[in-house]
């Protein structure tokens, strides 16, 4: 068997990739509004918890693929204008609706009628998206455009010192948080 | 589960271990990265044909590179929908949801008041995530593991975007 497959295994493997992460999300509570937004008023960890170890899990994991030629990188232009506009929308939006794009999608499954009035939204805000990409795309879209950069490129620093210092941050956070979580609980 | 590891302390840090490890797979197996948006806006053009026929479709800038098609991405939507379906159920934690308790907390009882919002949130955070190339799987934790410069601008923006919208809409208490 080589990979990557394609095909029509691949769009078969599409489902059950999905129903992983969708899994995941519900048990990790990120399905639920309230844990989602305690995240942004601070009295809940979970999602904090839940990114960062997946970002340096799957990151390190990534990364050994990728050295050792079994995976490809596919990183998004850092339009930095762009990112940073869409960013502060992203994060008011996601605190009204409670949900991100994935956790809602996820969290309909799991009987939240809000979240599905709230994908209503989400897509027309696609149509809007895509309606209006004419008025940016050469401007916007093009202000402070780096490119497919990874932090590696524009700092010099290798890759395993960043995880390396990502894996020393997030646990010094984490025992923080847990030690908070005791205190507060007891 | 008995082992000690396994409790619902650490539930939080298991479910990140296990996307880390899906996005190991899903890059191994189908070169793809874990997102959402851009198949969701797919799916908004899929909507839209069924208004204006294909052709208005077809020849907008955006939809011409980002063809709405039943593809690897959208078909990973029904699955994240199933998933969390699945998850709910089996698990019996199933329940229908007509306003969450934080927000009814803040702003009563009406649903008008919440299903506005909620639409209004998920109009900004899709208008968002499609300008800010992806959205908090795909820009944030597909970028962020990539240590890509737009997932971790997104990733710290967005935060602090949230932060101060939180701070605001919730400081009554």
């Amino acid at each position: 068997m080589t990979f990557p497959i394609t095909g029509d295994t691949a769009l078969g493997l599409s489902i059950i990739f999905g129903i992983a992460f969708g899994w995941l999300l519900q048990r990790g509570k990120v399905t639920d509004y309230n844990v989602i937004v305690n995240q942004f008023r601070m009295t809940d960890f979970t999602v904090i918890k839940v990114m960062m170890t997946a970002i340096i899990v799957g990151g390190l994991g990534v990364l050994f693929l990728v050295d050792h030629g079994m995976a490809t990188y596919h990183i998004k232009d850092a339009n930095m204008l762009g990112v940073i506009i869409g960013s502060v929308i992203f994060g008011i939006g996601m605190v009204l609706y409670g949900y991100c794009p994935g956790t809602a999608l996820a969290a309909i499954g799991t009987g939240s009628i809000h979240a599905l009035v709230g994908s209503i939204g989400m897509l027309a805000g696609g149509i809007f998206y895509a309606l209006t990409f004419d008025g940016f795309k050469d401007g916007l879209l093009k202000v402070w455009a780096l490119g497919k950069v990874r932090l590696p490129d524009i700092t010099g620093i290798a890759d395993p010192v960043w995880f390396g210092g990502m894996a020393v941050l997030a646990v010094i956070l984490f025992m923080m948080i847990e030690r908070h979580e005791n205190r507060t609980k007891a | 589960m008995s082992l000690p590891f396994c409790t619902a302390h650490t539930r939080p840090y298991r479910v990140g271990i296990g996307i880390g490890v899906l996005s190991w797979l899903v890059f191994a197996i189908v070169a793809q990265p874990l997102g959402i948006t851009t198949a969701l806006s797919e799916v908004s053009g899929g909507i839209t044909t069924l208004f204006t026929g294909p052709d208005f479709v077809k020849a907008n800038s955006y939809w011409s590179k980002t063809v709405p098609a039943i593809d690897y991405g959208t078909l990973f939507l029904i699955g994240t929908l199933l998933g969390g379906f699945m998850a709910a159920v089996l698990n019996r934690e199933f329940k229908i949801e007509l306003a969450p308790t934080v927000w009814s907390q803040h702003f009563g009882p009406s649903l008008i008041k919440r299903y506005g919002a909620a639409l209004l949130g998920g109009f900004l955070t899709m208008y968002g995530a499609r300008l800010a190339g992806g959205c908090t799987s795909g820009n944030g934790i597909s970028g962020g593991l990539q240590l890509a410069i737009s997932g971790w601008t997104f990733l710290v923006v967005m935060f602090g975007s949230g932060l101060a919208t939180a701070f605001i809409l919730f400081k009554r208490g």
